[in-house]
């Protein structure tokens, strides 16, 4: 049994976000012989070198050919195995969208699908490694669980939740090597469920992946001017928790989302979506990435020009008050 | 060993097939139906599941039975009435072929019909869905079935067939068949005219396949072709013809997808009645 305790969330925050979804697949691995890991030459950078070790016939890598993997995903979950595959989050949801779209959507195989280093976390390659689309190609797909975990340990929470399922599932990396810690330790994860964080009156932060430490940190700075937060972790975008965010749109003035995602048909969609849906909804102020492809750049560079540094955000959370 | 029965009632299936596909098509109207790509893989349809398919109707999730992966979907009005003379689907249900609510779409897709193994119809991702199948297979030591994948020449087009193909001999999946219906026409045109493939059978040897080219009209070769069971992933590469058995549908690319009026029905029908 895996721990939840400091040394290891220590050091899945160090490893990072792939380096804590390798530690949660040799964890699986030992209590479920379905399990396998599918990389398309992405073993190393995916954090699979132990699991390579330890089960080296359990991972296929199918080179540079993400169609290829998703299809022999499709074969091998269809003969009961629960296959984890993994490829940069643009590829594994765009290049291959027809086959996650026919296999994982359509026949709903139970596919995992991990999209590694989401958002800007490989922002220095340029654009074409940063995924900042893939939520909303996910969502918009039937039967797919989408999820975007908080901190590492929320990872390896997730990648266990999502072996005992059987719902094709999408898993989006977000956040660089280091990463922060959301969780210091054990909490009790269920997929579709959102977490409070830290409870307010005046603005509810919904966030998701990276944006939850950053929105703890924009709602430490908030309340020192006197504007008390509530902060939900929606780790799960589809299904999306429906109660949590009725509960937060009676409770407050002002909605904030927060995903290291486009504005467009993410987090920010899922929320808005559904409150119209309800009816009567509160304001809602998006920080996201505004339509646009950052410059290629380090990634709190990016975070900045997107206006998702902790300084921006709290800027426009007082301005939008302000106005409302 | 292929004995002159056996060939005989895989003949006499294709008869049968070929007049389903005519019908089928009739009854769905305007709807009209894949023709061309159907009547092309009447044998290679008719030997799989009247001459050698391992398949118990009766328990159709047998772990032992062969896989069959339609990767060409659109070809599902050739592979129903070839699923009826293996007893695994009842003739009567062909009527309901492209009604509302129907079992029997115009591409196959998951919904409760035994046989199907998995959708299809985007092309390009069958020989994948076999690659996988293959691995699990594998997996599980069960080395007695064989996966069938069906493509068109022209899918082949598809750049995934090819990862699919480089994969299946890096694995040394000797479960796997691909079987290509090379009737030389797709929607656009001539295969050769559309995008030239040639040599098209060195280039599954390139990628490590063992390869037989064969008549696939001819029941015996197909039969032959089908029992040989090598070390490495099979191709067999078919030629056809499209629109097979009507003179006036054979390479014609205006068959390709098309619905029947009652003078044509009754032509067709007056041409497979005839023998042709």
């Amino acid at each position: 049994m895996i721990e939840y305790n400091r040394i290891n969330i220590r050091t899945w925050s160090l490893l990072g976000p792939s380096g804590a979804h390798g530690v949660a697949a040799v964890e699986l691995a030992e209590s479920d012989p379905n399990v396998l890991m599918l990389t398309a030459d992405l073993c190393f950078f995916s954090g699979l070198e132990r699991f390579k070790a330890a089960f080296p016939d359990r991972l296929y890598n199918f080179g540079i050919a993400e169609q290829n993997m998703i299809g022999a995903a499709a074969g091998l979950a269809k003969e009961g195995f629960i296959p984890f595959a993994n490829t940069y989050a643009s590829f594994c949801t765009s290049r291959c969208a027809d086959q996650v779209r026919v296999n994982m959507s359509y026949m709903k195989l139970p596919i995992k699908l991990i999209g590694l280093t989401a958002g800007y976390a490989a922002g220095a390659l340029g654009a074409t490694h940063m995924s900042v689309e893939d939520l909303a190609l996910m969502r918009a797909l039937p039967n797919i669980t989408v999820i975007s975990p908080a901190d590492c340990t929320e990872v390896v929470k997730a990648m266990m939740a999502a072996a005992k399922t059987p719902d094709p599932t999408y898993i989006r990396l977000t956040g660089p090597m280091n990463t922060p810690i959301v969780y210091k330790e054990d909490y009790d994860y269920r997929i579709g469920r959102a977490v409070k964080l830290r409870e307010g009156e005046d603005v509810c932060i919904i966030a998701t992946g990276s944006m939850v430490y950053y929105a703890i940190q924009t709602a430490k700075q908030l309340e020192k001017d006197g504007i008390s937060c509530t902060i939900l972790n929606m780790h799960t975008i589809k299904p999306i928790d429906k109660e949590a965010l009725l509960d937060a749109n009676r409770r407050h003035k002002l909605l904030v989302t927060a995903e290291e995602h486009s504005v467009l048909g993410g987090l920010y969609g899922a929320v808005a979506e559904q409150l119209c849906r309800e009816g009567n909804p509160k304001p809602i102020l998006p920080l996201g990435i505004e339509d646009f492809f950052v410059h290629a750049g380090s990634y709190h560079y990016q975070m900045k020009e997107s206006g998702l540094d902790v300084e921006s955000m709290k800027q426009r959370i007082v301005e939008k008050l302000s106005h409302s | 060993m292929i004995d002159a029965a056996t060939v005989r009632k895989c003949e006499d299936a294709a008869k049968r097939i070929r007049r389903h596909i005519l019908d089928m098509t009739y009854k769905a109207g305007n709807a009209g139906a894949h023709l061309g790509g159907s009547l092309s893989m009447v044998e290679l349809l008719a030997c799989l599941y009247s001459g050698c398919i391992r398949f118990r109707p009766e328990e159709p999730d047998w772990n032992e039975r062969d896989r069959v992966i339609l990767s060409k979907g659109h070809a599902a009005l050739a592979l129903y009435p070839a699923m009826v003379e293996a007893g695994i689907i009842r003739e009567e249900e062909l009527d309901t072929f492209k009604k509302d609510g129907s079992r029997l779409g115009g591409h196959p897709s998951l919904n409760g019909l035994q046989g199907i193994e998995f959708a299809s119809g985007s092309l390009g991702q069958g020989l994948s869905l076999g690659v996988g199948t293959c691995l699990a297979l594998q997996r599980n030591n069960n080395s007695k079935p064989r996966v069938f994948v069906f493509l068109g020449d022209g899918e082949c087009d598809e750049g995934s067939v090819w990862e699919a193909a480089a994969s299946a001999s890096h694995y040394g999946l000797d479960q796997l068949v691909a079987v290509v219906d090379m009737n030389a026409i797709q929607y656009d045109g001539y295969t050769n005219d559309i995008l030239a493939m040639d040599p098209f059978e060195s280039k599954w040897k390139d990628f490590g396949w063992e390869t037989f080219m064969i008549d696939g009209h001819n029941t015996e070769e197909i039969l032959r072709a089908y029992e040989h069971r090598g070390d490495k992933p099979l191709a067999i590469l078919a030629q056809t013809i499209k629109g097979k058995g009507i003179s006036f549908m054979e390479n014609n690319w205006k068959y390709h997808n098309t619905s029947l009026n009652k003078e044509r029905y009754e032509e067709a029908l007056k041409e497979l009645e005839a023998g042709i």
